[in-house]
């Protein structure tokens, strides 16, 4: 085995290596920019070699310069994680010419797969199932037509080099084909420089759902089972499970023997994902094989008990397979939601800055793949693991130059039903402050009916949240709870504020039982009867919630039994009550007494203002100039002021056309997040 | 009998009333709440305890006789909050507008000097139309009443003002002389003079908002310490306020069981400050960190934002804060800051309130705007302010601590009890740069060997060591280990006994 490996990644990703690296007890070199100097990837790493400046073409994909790192610190293998340098195989090339072994395929296994059409005629050449389409080059729009209706309505006309979206028309007709074949011709020339178009039938009701495979250098090869990803965003996949919802024994034995086809046909050694695209009516048919270790790899890990890490480093090494396909068993079910440091509530713009709060929640090794790797034979009964892969620390930087993805948070139990109810406790107990990120959302998705169902798409996000994401109304009987919850909590609160030293002796303030809890729009009396063990909270209603806690005031979590049910609560700070923010909703939660409820009523209701006329600052930080004056009449698009953050200049241009009626802020102001830059008649 | 008892319920009952239903109502159509209510709201329920319900004005003039109102436009008493003995007086708008009459005033008065005797708080909440202009001169003097007890009462027990509907021309004064003033958003305003007098004067036009509502005396004036967005709002924060502050100077600062280990370690801290010197951070981080439970109860939170004042607990009991905050003006002191951190550091020291000071300081602000507006003066009252200051004084230098600024931020030469700096501290005359300008100006055309010079000066002062040598900081601590080492400093503080000479009252620098 080898002594030394490095890991030519950052993140989260390098971490995930590095404890699999520790674990069989290879000593590991982490590579690092300027930008990741204190990050975590490079505290636990045995050593770490700076290789240049943050953006990541100046360093992290700089072959050269992990060449270097390499032969400084004689690592003898290097695992390169996914993105960078992963399907490269220029990199392989080079680590090849140095004696260094690639923990990954194969030179020639990466260049088959890694275009579109090529790997295409090797899949069909492999008898694995593929999307009806035109392999071949077409030539003008009037071919694109003809190919067209030979395959069918719908088709998809994609550009060969493409990827993420660009390329890529949906044609429903012969005028759809002629128009999608010349754009996405120009597009493809513009964004790849390659201009090859193909066509292929248009999956409908598709879902994402892949193969991983797992193969060694000596002809032996496995699969692992699936992976559903079809809730995606852009292209983005944001939430994965393991197996998949959708398939049968018999859909998945035949894809997975297919990917294994496919992965022996190209000679491929190491893990490898299959990806598929499956109809409504279970066909499938190949997209692309991805060369390398999979984000959501973790899924597959927690269902079958395979370190998939440990399984690349053996192969990497010559090792065969300890395992043969009777080996590969599914137990219990997994799900991963990728953490996003990106805002839900403004269009899922990336965030970027201090952690402030970042702790996850706790780990809880269960099932087959415990934490610490051992393999359990079956799952114990009513366990559920939680699994962070993370690559960041409370007080860490987000910074922008890399993926915003900040950790994959994992749960497994033995039913799908449970692995999510797993998610969404551990979900409400992830404590994230300073950035924007997306647990909201990801909370939405575990409660959203298409999910729970197990029906989703890949136009699963586009469908349900057509208007983007603007938080979650809680449903009336989980309201009732956090209502509960919220007065027990708070009575608790209040009882304490009475017992602060200089109160006049026999004359203390009396804490009731009867509050008012509003919250929602909606307002409740209840009646708390208090005992030793906790509380029960009596509606008008007559129905009443026990709620049980060890929640003291101050609390940022409170973890409650309510009913015999847990319920976790983010509590923060607000007048005359809390802040609570569960299962994907943020609420101002107010706590009144009879009386002050009544007075709290006559409040008018004070509307946000109006910002459409105004300018607010979208981030904190600098303004360096200010391109207009008062009076100044503005276009649509028009420069209007200039905000440095992070060293990056920002222009803020006008949404639509006005008139300047006030600034502001001058050059040379520092402002906060939503402060009025200027406004507009 | 039963008929004298009656009696006294049906003039109560009356009284209550205040000014009449269609008035109430027109009081909440405003958004407004009653005196009554608000009082109610102030205190725990059921524990307030009414002075004067009867007292009514000896007015004859202008049909006044006519109109006798028992309780004359404001409500009186004491009560308690979260068990602690209060006194507040609560202006009555429905009844004569809550003007201010002689015997309106006299009311007020009379709870003061209670409160004075008795040592407690006086809580106003201010909703009065001004000067009864029936009255003439009496309403005049009754104002000036009130200002001298103010007068006599600051330092004594502490004063909170809550501006809840209008307070303009004398009227504002006696807020003015009061520890905080609170304002509620769009039905409160305060001014000297109003807008039609300002038009008529200068030809400005402005709103009643413009001239005196609470964003401009928390964002622009300084004249409040805070707003709120209604009635509600504003008491139930008042309430949490009080909660801080002692109820008078011969007290210590209230304690209360908290649920916040004091050795609670906070290991992100160790990267709040950035690698690069110039990037801001947001010191509130630190604050929310190092207080038990996170609570922070800010004071002037929008204006002069360069620095951070407020009150948080450390093992239960009441410290207040000052920060440079370097996400403003990278945290520097001008006059507004100077001006804002001067007064709470007095009225700390006034109220026994142990001071926390964090610093992270580059300088005074230069410029004409700073030297015009009299920043030798205006930074003097906070230099000042620390230096008499006799409570017990923590500091924590993170990071810039040059010039006068680092004197002035609660130095140890200005009777520091414990200075601690973190390792990322840098105590010096100015910054690297700038000392070697001066120092080597002959070489300046030398870029190699300037910066050399740069390197050199940053090797030696750029660190907190120099200033530990001379003891000037008593300890280089582990920025995660600061709420420990400062809980800890303030513990051993408790029985701190320091007294500046005799002397009638100091001249700081107004």
């Amino acid at each position: 085995m080898f002594n030394k490996i490095l890991i030519a990644n950052r993140g989260e990703i390098a971490c995930r290596v590095i404890k699999t690296a520790r674990k069989m007890g290879i000593s590991t070199v982490a590579i690092y920019s300027d930008a990741d100097k204190n990050a975590l990837h490079v505290q636990m790493a045995d050593e770490a070699v700076h290789i240049g400046p943050p953006p990541a073409n100046q360093s992290y994909i700089v072959i050269d310069k992990v060449m270097d790192a390499i032969r400084k610190t004689g690592a003898q293998a290097v695992h390169p994680g996914y993105g960078f340098l992963s399907e490269n195989s220029k990199f392989a090339e080079a680590l090849a010419a140095e004696g260094v072994a690639f923990v990954g395929p194969p030179k020639g296994a990466i260049d088959a797969m890694g275009d579109k059409i090529t790997s295409k005629k090797i899949a069909q050449e492999a008898n694995v199932s593929t999307v009806p389409g035109y392999m071949g080059l077409i030539a003008d729009a009037d071919e694109a037509v003809k190919i067209s209706n030979e395959i069918g309505y719908p088709v998809m006309i994609k550009a060969s080099a493409g990827g993420g979206g660009k390329g890529m028309r949906i044609a429903w007709n012969d005028e759809e084909a002629r128009e999608g074949f010349q754009s996405s011709k120009n597009e493809a020339a513009s964004s790849f420089g390659d201009d090859r178009i193909f066509i292929e039938k248009f999956v409908t009701q598709p879902r994402h759902i892949e193969i991983q495979v797992l193969c060694d250098s000596h002809g032996n090869g496995v699969y692992l089972g699936e992976r559903e990803c079809s809730i995606q965003r852009r292209n983005q996949k944001v939430v994965e499970e393991a197996p998949s919802p959708f398939l049968d024994q018999a859909t998945r034995k035949a894809m997975g023997e297919q990917a294994v086809a496919l992965a022996k046909a190209v000679g491929y050694s190491s893990a490898g994902t299959v990806e598929f695209i499956v109809d409504g009516q279970k066909n499938f048919y190949f997209l692309e094989m991805n060369t390398r270790l999979q984000v959501e790899h973790p899924v597959t890990e927690l269902i079958t008990g395979v370190d998939l890490v440990e399984q690349m480093i053996r192969v990497a090494n010559g090792e065969p397979l300890s395992i043969t396909q009777d080996d590969v068993k599914l137990t219990g079910w997994s799900v991963e939601s990728r953490l996003y440091a990106e805002d839900p509530y403004r269009g899922f713009l990336p965030s970027i800055g201090r952690l402030s709060v970042y702790r996850p929640p706790a780990e809880v090794a269960a099932g087959p793949m415990r934490i610490n790797g051992k393999w359990a034979d079956k799952a114990i009964e009513g366990e559920t693991a939680v699994r962070n892969d993370t690559g960041v620390y409370e007080g860490g930087e987000i910074s922008m130059y890399y993926d915003p993805m900040i950790a994959k948070l994992c749960t497994w139990a033995p039913t799908r039903e449970e692995a999510i109810e797993g998610m969404r406790i551990a979900l409400d107990s992830f404590e994230i402050e300073g950035i924007g990120h997306n647990l909201p959302f990801l909370s939405a998705v575990m409660d959203h009916p298409i999910f729970i169902a197990g029906d989703m798409t890949t136009a699963f996000i586009e469908e349900q949240y057509p208007d983007g994401f603007e938080g979650v109304t809680l449903p009336a009987a989980a309201l009732r709870k956090v209502a509960a919850a919220a007065a027990a909590m708070y009575r608790v609160a209040e009882i304490r504020r009475t017992r602060v030293s200089g109160r006049m002796d026999n004359h203390e303030r009396k804490v009731g039982n009867d509050w008012v809890v509003v919250l929602q729009g909606e307002s409740f009396p209840v009646t708390i009867e208090a005992d030793h063990d906790g509380s029960t909270v009596r509606f008008a209603d007559g129905s009443s919630h026990r709620v049980a806690s060890d929640w003291a005031p101050g609390d940022s979590l409170a973890n409650l039994d309510v009913d015999g049910d847990p319920l976790v609560l983010k509590v923060g700070k607000v007048t005359s009550g809390f802040r609570i923010r569960t299962r994907g909703a943020d609420l101002a939660v107010k706590l009144y007494t009879p009386r002050q409820a009544e007075l709290a009523a006559l409040m008018p209701e004070k509307l946000p203002p109006d910002t459409s006329k105004m300018l607010l600052c979208p981030m904190p930080g600098l303004i360096v100039k200010v391109s207009v004056e008062v009076g100044d009449e503005v276009q649509e698009g028009q420069a209007l002021c200039t905000v440095e953050a992070m060293k990056m200049e920002n222009i803020l241009r006008a949404e639509r056309k006005g008139t300047v009626s006030k600034i502001n802020a001058v050059a040379g102001d520092s402002l906060a997040v939503d402060e009025v830059i200027m406004e507009f008649e | 009998m039963k008929d004298i008892l009656q009696e006294l319920e049906d003039r109560r009952s009356a009284a209550r009333l205040g000014g009449g239903q269609k008035r109430i109502d027109s009081q909440h159509a405003k958004g407004k709440l009653t005196a009554r209510e608000r009082v109610e709201l102030l205190l725990d329920e059921g524990s307030f305890e009414e002075f004067d319900m009867f007292k009514a004005h000896r007015c004859t003039d202008f049909g006044m006789e006519e109109d006798k109102p028992a309780g004359d436009g404001v409500i009186t008493g004491w009560g308690t909050i979260n068990g602690r003995m209060v006194y507040v007086f609560s202006q009555d708008f429905t009844v004569l507008g809550g003007s201010v009459s002689a015997t309106h005033a006299q009311k007020i008065c009379k709870i003061m000097d209670m409160a004075v005797q008795n040592g407690a708080p006086v809580i106003g909440l201010n909703d009065s139309g001004g000067a009864r202009i029936q009255e003439g001169v009496d309403a005049l003097a009754g104002y000036a009443e009130i200002f001298q007890r103010n007068i006599m009462a600051s330092g004594v027990v502490p004063q909170i003002s809550v501006i809840m509907g209008p307070c303009a021309g004398g009227a504002v004064y006696s807020p003015a002389m009061t520890d905080f003033i609170f304002m509620v958003k769009d039905t409160s305003y305060m001014f000297v003079t109003g807008p039609d007098v300002v038009k008529t004067v200068t030809n400005e036009v402005v709103t009643a908002e413009e001239l005196g509502g609470a964003s401009t005396h928390t964002k622009k004036s300084s004249v409040a310490d805070g707003a709120f967005d209604n009635d509600v709002e504003a008491l139930a924060e008042v309430r949490r306020l009080v909660d801080f502050l002692p109820l008078n100077n011969r007290e210590k600062p209230p304690v209360r069981p908290f649920f916040d280990k004091p050795s609670r370690l906070e290991d992100s801290l160790d990267t709040l400050i950035p690698d690069n010197p110039n990037q801001p951070y947001d010191m509130k981080e630190l604050i929310l960190k190092v207080a038990d439970e996170g609570d922070f109860y800010e004071i002037q939170e929008d204006y002069a934002k360069n620095i951070i004042t407020g009150f948080m607990r450390l093992e239960g009991q009441t410290v207040g804060v000052v920060a440079n905050q370097p996400m403003v003006l990278a945290g520097c002191l001008d006059i507004d800051s100077s001006r804002k951190a001067a007064r709470f550091v007095r009225f700390c020291d006034a109220f026994e309130i142990p001071i926390l000071t964090l610093v992270d300081v580059p300088g005074f602000l230069p410029g004409t705007s700073q030297e015009y507006g009299g920043v030798i003066k205006h930074g003097a009252k906070l230099l000042f302010a620390y230096g008499e200051a006799t409570v017990p004084k923590v500091t924590v230098i993170t990071r810039k601590a040059y010039g006068g600024a680092y004197d002035v931020m609660a130095s140890k030469h200005l009777r520091g009890d414990f200075n601690y700096a973190w390792p990322t501290a840098q105590i010096a005359v100015m910054g690297a740069k700038g000392a070697t300008e001066i120092l080597y100006r002959s070489e300046l055309g030398d870029a190699d060997k300037i910066a050399k010079r740069t390197e050199d000066y940053e090797g030696r002062f750029a660190n907190p060591f120099v200033a530990a040598e001379r003891g000037f900081i008593d300890e280089v601590i582990m920025p995660h280990s600061t709420r420990k080492r400062v809980a800890r400093a303030f513990a051993s503080l408790r029985g701190k006994q320091l007294t500046n000479p005799w002397k009638k009252h100091d001249n700081i620098p107004l």
